[in-house]
């Protein structure tokens, strides 16, 4: 199969990752994916339930181990796989330092419960970073302002609805400055009239050109925000394309098949 | 009237012991009992390993047996035997014993928190001792409070055992005078103690359960 990755990368890549592999007891979840990455691209990943897209993107800041692959984040490898096929990431604290650079949310928002939302953006900033918090609490405030929850500075989680929540945790994500934001179906435990606010937050992010890789069943975002779109089924990246050209003239059957079930 | 405050000279010099095994046992036992959690949830295995069968052999023996055992068996172990005066026995066996209930209340404090938590402190950057001291363990506190009130209400009645080692705790006073006046008024007033402490306990951890209220899961 032809490389069909090289075409989304005219520029530095920002991420790199060749041939990943990954497979959860008896089944192989990922048979060898890669994808590379230029600044300011915004990759929708998309495809059926159970292809493996969670677990590539949970696999790219080490939330899954990898069996076996490349990858490389602006430059620094972060894991890679000798002769002999075994995989080896770089020590601890550089993992640490490379997966800092990519920010993270989730589709269950997993904010931290014990917190109100101002203290879960800053909670990372402030420990990780060790930031004092006079500094870190303008910024936040921003951020928050930006998804339009500086109202709900000093509420609970809990009192918050989920798309509510979904941009709170965009917020926190944000507030760590990394340079890429990896989004695994931001809008798939939300109701269907909360997508949309949690959507405009993201497009604005990209407008700002940050760089994003989304996995998600929103058909929507993948042809108006995306710059680029993956399609992955079973285990493998089947096509991954411009926007446009992926919606105007898909080239694989299964991803026709796919598109036109979605749209 | 006049014979309850007759013998409340005694009982309350009773109490004091019960409360001085309480608070020792509470304040030694607490820190223990965490300590030995993290290292029975960390993958460790061997360590891990260990603290199981710790807490496997405090649990699955009698409190009295093991204060019996360090009072009057231990200086006769080789290499660890110390002959220890009756209060610190007392106390080594209460903070062994209570350490290991209170590493399996935490236990299960930890292991209910969410994947997810650890998932978001670990992509925002956070060590794996920032995750549990900044996100875990105070989610945990919330969790565990109930249970902890249920320990610490049956530990202050757990104190009447040290009588074996015939220390003068608030039971042991209570029967020397039933015994002396033929008379069970100091049982009646013994159990009021008892009533008056496990109340205070009950408040005191009503109010940090409603002060943990203030958020939801």
């Amino acid at each position: 199969m032809p490389s069909m990755t090289s075409d989304l990368a005219s520029h530095p890549s920002m991420l790199e990752a060749r041939d990943l592999r990954k497979h959860f007891g008896g089944v192989e979840v990922l048979k060898g994916v890669s994808l590379e990455i230029a600044r300011g691209d915004v990759v929708a990943v998309i495809g059926p339930s159970g292809s493996g897209k969670s677990t590539f993107l949970r696999c790219l800041n080490h939330l899954e181990t990898l069996d076996a692959g490349h990858l490389v984040v602006e430059g620094e490898t972060l894991a890679s796989t000798d002769a002999a096929g075994i995989c080896r990431y770089v020590p601890e604290p550089d993992l640490r330092r490379i997966c800092r650079k990519m920010g993270m949310v989730f589709q269950q928002f997993n904010l931290f419960p014990h917190l109100t939302v101002l203290q879960n953006i800053i909670e990372a900033p402030i420990t990780v970073k060790g930031l004092a918090r006079d500094a870190v609490i303008p910024r936040a405030e921003e951020l928050l302002r930006k998804v339009g929850l500086l109202d709900k500075r000093d509420s609970y989680p809990s009192r918050l609805s989920g798309g509510q929540k979904q941009r709170v945790a965009i917020a926190r994500a944000l507030a760590m400055e990394p340079d890429i934001m990896l989004f695994d179906e931001p809008t798939s435990a939300l109701d269907p009239e909360l997508t949309g606010e949690v959507l405009r937050s993201m497009r604005q992010l990209a407008e700002e050109h940050m760089t994003m890789l989304v996995v998600t069943h929103e058909m929507n975002f993948a042809r108006d925000v995306s710059t680029h779109v993956v399609f992955m089924d079973q285990g493998q990246i089947l096509e991954a394309r411009p926007a446009a050209e992926m919606f105007a003239n898909p080239s694989h059957p299964r991803t026709r098949s796919f598109l036109e079930h979605m749209l | 009237m006049n014979y309850v405050i007759e013998i409340l000279g005694p009982l309350l010099e009773g109490t004091a012991v019960t409360l001085q095994v309480f608070l020792i046992t509470l304040v030694l036992a607490v820190p223990l009992g965490l300590g030995l959690a993290l290292i029975r949830v960390s993958p460790f295995r061997i360590a891990s390993g260990i603290v199981s069968g710790y807490i496997w052999l405090m649990r699955g023996t009698p409190l009295m047996l093991q204060m019996l055992f360090i009072y009057f068996a231990l200086p006769f172990v080789p290499v660890i035997g110390v002959r220890l005066p009756d209060f610190p026995a007392a106390i080594v066996a209460f903070v062994l014993n209570y350490a290991a209930y209170f590493a399996e209340i935490f236990r299960s404090g930890i292991q209910s928190v969410g994947k997810g938590q650890y998932e978001a402190s670990r992509v925002l950057g956070l060590s794996y001792g920032q995750t549990m001291r900044r996100i875990i363990l105070p989610q945990v506190v919330k969790r565990i409070l109930p249970p902890m009130s249920n320990e610490t209400i049956t530990l202050i009645k757990d104190t009447s055992l040290i009588y074996v080692l015939a220390m003068n705790d608030l039971l042991r006073a209570a029967r020397g005078i039933v015994q002396r006046d033929f008379t069970t008024m100091p049982f009646v007033v013994a159990g009021a103690f008892y009533l008056i402490m496990t109340l205070v306990l009950t408040w005191g951890f009503l109010y940090l359960e409603k002060r943990y209220a203030v958020y939801d899961e």
